[in-house]
């Protein structure tokens, strides 16, 4: 996948002259100092991302990390004092303000955390407003704007004022005039953030359903942990204008790398982030219709899944049987159907329920062609935190 | 020697009246162009309201009240116009209302417009503030020196004097209601490319119109007070009837002429606020429909309707 958005080395200093702090910044000056000496701000410390296009880019940081402030940075409602924005190569942070303009309109698009609808216009008109300010003229843009209302399901409320929406239909209409611009990248300052819970959740189901068809390049800002890694395909953690964490959801709950970030990564929970095809020990199966030797039996190291001419799993070799097997035995006569099959991508937590006593694990892919086998003991220790493993390893030794 | 009398007394009225008359001679004519619009505009708007038979006018008042404000305005409108005509001051009234009418629309004219410049530039802002402040804690009627000096004495350069105390609250309402726009709201106007005219026009001034319209009724009541301070100056009209009853010492006259001034000021007060409230409760569309929402209600109940049926 390429880069759609790549930010080199961003600097963000809030003061009179924010030059002379960004030179200081850049000689290594720490945020402090800088503030103590010249009274400056540093908002974003060389922040540097690379978003490939069609992901959902998580931005997670809490307030004051520099998060909004790099969303913004993005489409320039703030001016970065020093380094390189480039969506698909093109030089956003040198561009002229006609030519800025244009991207807004057509190339970027940006959902609000308190939604930002004029109170003063119907859902419609509402939906329609980066359209207007393109010049549209007004039955197209109407057409279009209907056509997305139709997508976040809001048609029915076309005529209405926001005001007579709930904050969720409200940010489906915040969504739909993102969306009628055909922008391909969209950034989503704390999108959800002032949403009820249950609702909250609803609206990133619809989100994560909406981009699998439109595969839009989404930038989303969060304070939540848990948001991040339920929507995104990769995830930046900022503190204090810097990235300090950066990675897939999976990669950085694994190994967190430092303390902040471990601090978040604590109380994920992990059954439901990881899937079957991390904890999985990859292993040869035996083809169906061969003949196996006692040496062949004993290299898996634990029970043999048997499969047939296209890899799809047809039966299972338990170690108990493996016992006092005479060499040349054909493959058959071995083989029970005492297995489960999970696919790779199911999540831990649904996997645990299939676990069952004296019936191996097998993992396969959407063909159902075998991948490798799971041990209950593996989904134990991936499920554990790290604090949840000190701990008991401390009762032991009490 | 410290005796207060014994001081050199710096000159300040001489030099001020050399000045203020230099600028008489030396700068007529663009004291005469700038008399000139609201000559006509005065004119204009008196002659209409003079001839117009008065039964018109009152149901136009009354039809006006009923639109913008409520029923119990628009009766309150009808009483009071009936009895402004039954004391004998119909015609001083019109008088004054179409001083006040033209300070009103050449108010609107400059005052909103300075206010949105105020509103964008932080400089203006500094530079203007001042200058509302003086003008606003000025006691009324040391507005007349200079306007006598420079436009001379009648109804026009009343007017004029009108016109510069009622002015400052539209500024300053203007100027507030733009720069209290949310942030936010702003942001997502110049998130999907709108240029600083549409971001004016689709975004700040439909929001800061409630604002606005409450500096306009400000402006109207401003504008009621001074029109009966000019009398002083030879501006005709309901402030000429108490100034004349005070000088014959005609208790009745002055205060007949004091019932006209409260009745007419408390129209325009309720229309003007009627104005804002219907702005503030339902601001709809751009800045041009949202106006015409609060001037013209009932196309908004058609709309509704509409939509309801679609709903159904």
């Amino acid at each position: 996948m390429t880069d759609r958005i790549r930010i080199e080395g961003i600097y963000k200093v809030f003061g009179r002259s924010p030059q002379q702090a960004v030179e200081l910044l850049k000689a290594g000056e720490t945020k402090e100092s800088v503030l103590a000496n010249t009274g400056h701000v540093a908002g974003l410390t060389d922040v540097s991302l690379a978003v490939p296009a069609g992901a959902i880019y998580m931005v997670m940081g809490l307030t004051g990390s520099g998060k909004s402030t790099l969303a913004r940075c993005i489409n320039r409602l703030i001016e970065p004092d020093a380094g390189r924005i480039l969506i698909d190569g093109e030089e956003i942070t040198s561009a002229s303000e006609a030519r800025m303009r244009e991207i807004r309109r057509t190339r970027i698009s940006m959902v609000f955390q308190h939604f930002a609808l004029l109170p003063n216009r119907t859902v419609a008109e509402n939906a329609e407003f980066g359209l207007k300010l393109r010049g549209i003229g007004a039955k197209e843009r109407r057409e279009k704007a209907m056509g997305i209302l139709d997508v976040v399901g809001l048609s029915a409320w076309a005529g209405h004022l926001p005001s007579a929406l709930s904050g969720g239909m409200r940010q489906r209409v915040g969504l739909a005039r993102a969306l009628a611009t055909d922008a391909d990248v969209l950034i989503m300052d704390e999108a959800f953030s002032a949403l009820d819970p249950l609702i909250r959740t609803e609206m990133q189901d619809e989100l994560l359903r909406l981009q699998k068809a439109l595969k839009k390049t989404i930038l989303f800002i969060t304070h939540d942990f848990q948001e991040a890694l339920k929507l995104g395909t990769r995830i930046a953690i900022m503190s204090d204008g810097k990235v300090v964490r950066e990675g897939t959801p999976e990669d950085i709950v694994q190994n967190p790398k430092n303390n902040y970030v471990a601090a978040f990564t604590r109380d994920v929970d992990r059954a439901r982030l990881f899937e079957a095809s991390s904890v999985m020990t990859p292993a040869e199966p035996l083809r169906y219709g061969t003949a196996v030797t006692a040496s062949i039996l004993s290299v898996g190291g634990g029970p043999m899944f048997v499969v047939d001419d296209g890899g799809r799993v047809v039966g299972v070799v338990r170690t108990d049987q493996m016992q006092d097997v005479k060499d040349d035995v054909p493959v058959q006569s071995l083989m029970t159907q005492d297995y489960e099959a999970v696919c790779s991508t199911t999540k831990l937590a649904e996997m645990a329920g299939a676990f069952h006593p004296d019936r191996p694990m097998a993992v396969v892919d959407k063909d159902r062609r075998f991948m490798g086998r799971v041990d209950p003991l593996q989904v134990l220790s991936r499920i554990g935190t790290p604090s949840a493993r000190s701990s008991h390893s401390k009762a032991a030794g009490y | 020697m410290f005796n207060v009398d014994n001081l050199y007394v710096i000159p300040l009225d001489q030099w001020i009246q050399v000045a203020v008359r230099w600028l008489a001679i030396h700068f007529r004519p663009v004291f005469q162009t700038i008399k000139w619009p609201i000559e006509s505009l005065l004119t204009t708007i008196e002659s209409t309201l003079q001839t117009a038979p008065f039964p018109l006018i009152a149901i136009a008042f009354v039809l006006l009240a009923w639109w913008v404000a409520s029923h119990r305005v628009a009766i309150f409108t009808f009483v009071s116009l009936i009895a402004i005509a039954f004391i004998g001051l119909w015609s001083e009234a019109m008088t004054t209302l179409s001083l006040i009418a033209t300070a009103i629309v050449v108010c609107v004219i400059i005052g909103i417009p300075i206010g949105i410049l105020c509103a964008r530039s932080d400089r203006t802002w500094t530079v203007t503030r001042p200058v509302l402040d003086v003008m606003q804690t000025t006691p009324s009627f040391v507005y007349l020196v200079p306007v006598v000096m420079l436009f001379g004495v009648g109804t026009v350069a009343g007017g004029i004097a009108v016109i510069v105390a009622a002015v400052p609250p539209l500024i300053r309402f203007t100027n507030l209601g733009i720069r209290m726009v949310d942030t936010e709201m702003v942001e997502a106007g110049r998130a999907f490319g709108a240029t600083e005219r549409q971001l004016l026009w689709e975004v700040q001034l439909p929001l800061a119109l409630p604002t606005i319209l409450g500096g306009l009724n400000q402006t109207v009541l401003m504008a009621m007070v001074m029109s009966v301070i000019v009398a002083m100056i030879g501006a005709e009209g309901l402030g000429l009837v108490v100034l004349q009853g005070l000088g014959r010492l005609d208790v009745g006259m002055a205060a007949i002429g004091g019932i006209g001034i409260v009745l007419l000021a408390m129209i325009l007060d309720r229309i003007t606020q009627g104005l804002a409230d219907r702005g503030k409760r339902a601001p709809r569309r751009g800045f041009r429909m949202a106006l015409s929402q609060s001037l013209f209600p009932w196309r908004n109940a058609k709309e509704s309707l509409e939509a309801k049926h679609q709903q159904s």
